[in-house]
């Protein structure tokens, strides 16, 4: 019977089956015909698109080294950003350290290498007070870059906060935090900056003696206090536009039907579904927010000495241009490069979290 | 114009206007709030001298009263006198100012638009050629400086190291450098807004159907692309004017300019209060005037634009 079966296989219109047709598929025949990849979320899509733009990339490179220097370096470095090398307790003052060309050695320095001990050179000098500059322009990275993030975050957090109720409440609430918004958006910015952190630097001065922000510095903290008042409106405004559109989805409907309150609705639906915007315009807005600060520094409004950042080394740097250039050349360096990898970096992210946006 | 533009204008205006007061009143209340007034700091004050400076300069009204004076006086350009400078007035000090500074930002603003749209525009006709990775580079580094570490590069190169200009922006040619320093940002900024502009014009259908035509590119690109690529650059006009403002007063700052920004810095280090409050003033309605403008000639030039 069976070789009759096999036999059939050759005339085409027999009625006859073929049984090994329908023997149960092997568990790697199943597989093989799967044609579905595992699942990948928006955020994994994401980064993968981010991975592919070679230029953020090395700009995300960039900046978790510079962060890893900025944050690491003084650890172990020997020197520190407010000594004076040339004093000693009980010495008189050593003025051969002030104003070391990088890789040169104060008196007392060379006389310990001839004496067989190795000294940690100054890579980039050191400044007129005779402090080493290279750990000043670590410490000045350091405060810029966390001030830079520690403003975004304060914009974000405020930003967000009343552009979902304004864009979930609607009506009247909507058009008053609106004009608000308006209006604070068209004043001049650095203007308001300006004025506002000179005048906090005199108010808080008093205000803080002796509480712990007294370490922080009254400068740091009124230009953060001038960034929450005034750079949240773009964010609120960006916020708001999502929400708006988003709140007419069928889901926050059925969550309203479920008897979902406001609340809620906006941090389970609605801020969830915003976060492509909320990562890129925050990414965007540190590297403006150190502009700012080392603005504000550069004219003497930035962190109070002996701290440095970035922008103050700079102004520092200009009083002895002629002399000693490369004391401008080096914190001038380390800030452009922050912006602009930082720059570059929220443009890639631009683009892979946003692939409605074409630019 | 049909009633809509008019509408919005109307509402642009007003926008203005309110924003100007409120910066008036910040301005104010903010100076105001400062503990110890204007006079601390002083060579040490007997409390009689401290209330007839105080009666002389109407310190020791009510707040509100001090206000209103305020706001009367300004309608009349009057921004009494320095605390610094005596007997100098605020509003002259402001003129004399103004008058290196508007040159100052005046012509590099014209440097920055000239050469920014060629820039742009070569840019976008070349793309992805060398000239425009090359032009792409050159300016992605100029708009991440902030303008305090261009100028003072400026500064070392051509004056400290060559000597070919003036540090010093009193001198003869000694604008040259602080114009440069100036114009550079935004010039950088004017010349990606015009490529990104003109590659979407260049890709749009009547530059394709002129050039089914027959007509040459170089009247393609100034007849039909470039007209209408320059739409958006009109939108930069106010915060390019807002950046100058701003810009300036780190820059004269580094060149010694006897210019506004200047004075607003020297003012706010000196604590010369309505020095500050006068300037800030004149400085922010400018820039507020520069964005309505240009809000209101993007509405007429594109009306297809729907802003807010």
């Amino acid at each position: 019977m069976i070789g009759d079966i096999s036999d059939m296989d050759n005339k085409i219109l027999s009625a006859q089956v073929n049984m090994d047709d329908f023997i149960p598929a092997t568990e790697e025949e199943k597989e093989y015909m799967v044609q579905m990849r595992p699942s990948s979320t928006f955020f994994k899509d994401s980064v993968k698109r981010l991975l592919k733009n070679k230029v953020a990339t090395v700009c995300f490179f960039i900046i978790v080294l510079i962060t890893l220097a900025a944050i690491f370096v003084p650890m172990f470095w020997p020197y520190s950003y407010d000594q004076a090398l040339g004093v000693i307790p009980g010495k008189p003052v050593d003025n051969t350290f002030n104003d070391l060309a990088p890789f040169e050695y104060g008196k007392a320095e060379l006389k310990r290498i001839e004496k067989g001990e190795s000294v940690v050179p100054h890579i980039f000098g050191t400044d007129a007070q005779g402090r080493d500059y290279f750990i000043r322009v670590v410490y000045g990275t350091r405060i810029s870059l966390a001030v830079g993030f520690f403003a975004s975050i304060i914009v974000l957090i405020i930003g967000m906060t009343i552009g979902a109720v304004a864009g979930y409440a609607g009506g009247k609430v909507d058009l008053i935090i609106m004009r608000i918004v308006d209006i604070i958006y068209s004043l001049p910015d650095m203007l308001m900056v300006i004025l506002l952190s000179s005048v906090l630097k005199v108010v808080l001065e008093g205000a803080l003696d002796g509480t712990v922000l007294s370490k922080i510095g009254s400068n740091i903290i009124s230009l953060f206090l001038v960034f929450g008042v005034l750079y949240w409106v773009s964010m609120a405004r960006l916020i708001r536009g999502q929400i708006l559109s988003l709140r007419e989805q069928e889901y926050v409907l059925a969550s309203q039907a479920a008897g979902a309150k406001g609340k809620w609705i906006i941090l389970k639906h609605l801020i969830p579904n915003c976060f492509s915007v909320i990562i890129i315009s925050t990414a965007l807005q540190i590297p403006s927010a150190i502009f700012t600060e080392s603005y504000l520094s550069f004219l003497g409004l930035g962190v109070n000495a002996p701290m440095p950042s970035l922008g103050s080394l700079a102004s520092d740097a200009l009083n002895g241009i002629n002399s000693y250039p490369y004391r401008l050349v080096f914190p001038a360096l380390v800030i452009s490069l922050i912006v602009l990898s930082l720059n570059l970096f929220g443009d890639g992210l631009r683009d892979a979290f946003d692939p409605k946006l074409d630019t | 114009m049909n009633t809509k533009t008019l509408m919005y204008i109307l509402k642009r205006i007003l926008l203005a206007v309110v924003t100007v007061w409120v910066v008036i009143t910040v301005t104010f209340f903010v100076m105001h709030a400062v503990p110890g007034g204007p006079f601390v700091g002083e060579k040490a004050v007997t409390p009689a001298v401290q209330a007839a400076m105080e009666a002389k300069y109407g310190l020791d009204k009510p707040l509100s009263e001090q206000y209103f004076t305020y706001l009367k006086d300004i309608t009349r350009l009057d921004f009494g006198p320095s605390l610094k400078s005596r007997g100098r007035y605020v509003t002259d000090m402001i003129f004399d100012g103004m008058k290196t500074s508007i040159k100052l930002g005046v012509i590099a603003a014209f440097i920055a638009l000239a050469f920014g749209v060629v820039f742009g525009a070569i840019a976008a006709l070349r793309r992805n050629k060398i000239i425009d990775r090359i032009i792409m580079v050159i300016t992605t580094a100029f708009v991440s400086m902030p303008s305090f570490i261009m100028g003072s590069l400026l500064l070392v190169v051509f004056s400290t190291k060559l000597g070919w200009l003036p540090a010093n922006g009193a001198q003869k040619n000694g604008l040259i450098l602080p114009i440069i320093t100036l114009s550079l940002y935004p010039m950088a900024y004017i010349t990606r807004l015009t490529r990104s502009s003109m590659l979407e014009v260049l890709g749009q259908d009547y530059i394709r159907t002129a050039k089914a035509k027959g007509v040459s590119g170089v009247k393609i690109i100034f007849g039909h692309a470039l007209k209408n690529s320059l739409i958006p650059v009109i939108t930069y006009f106010g915060p390019m004017l807002a950046y100058i403002v701003t810009g300036s007063l780190v820059v004269e700052q580094i060149f010694a300019v006897p210019g506004i920004g200047r004075a607003f810095v020297n003012s706010i280090t000196g604590r010369d209060y309505p020095l500050v409050m006068g300037t800030t003033i004149v400085l922010a309605t400018l820039i507020v005037i520069m964005n309505l403008i240009g809000d209101i000639m993007y509405k007429i030039v594109d009306p297809r634009i729907t802003l807010e």
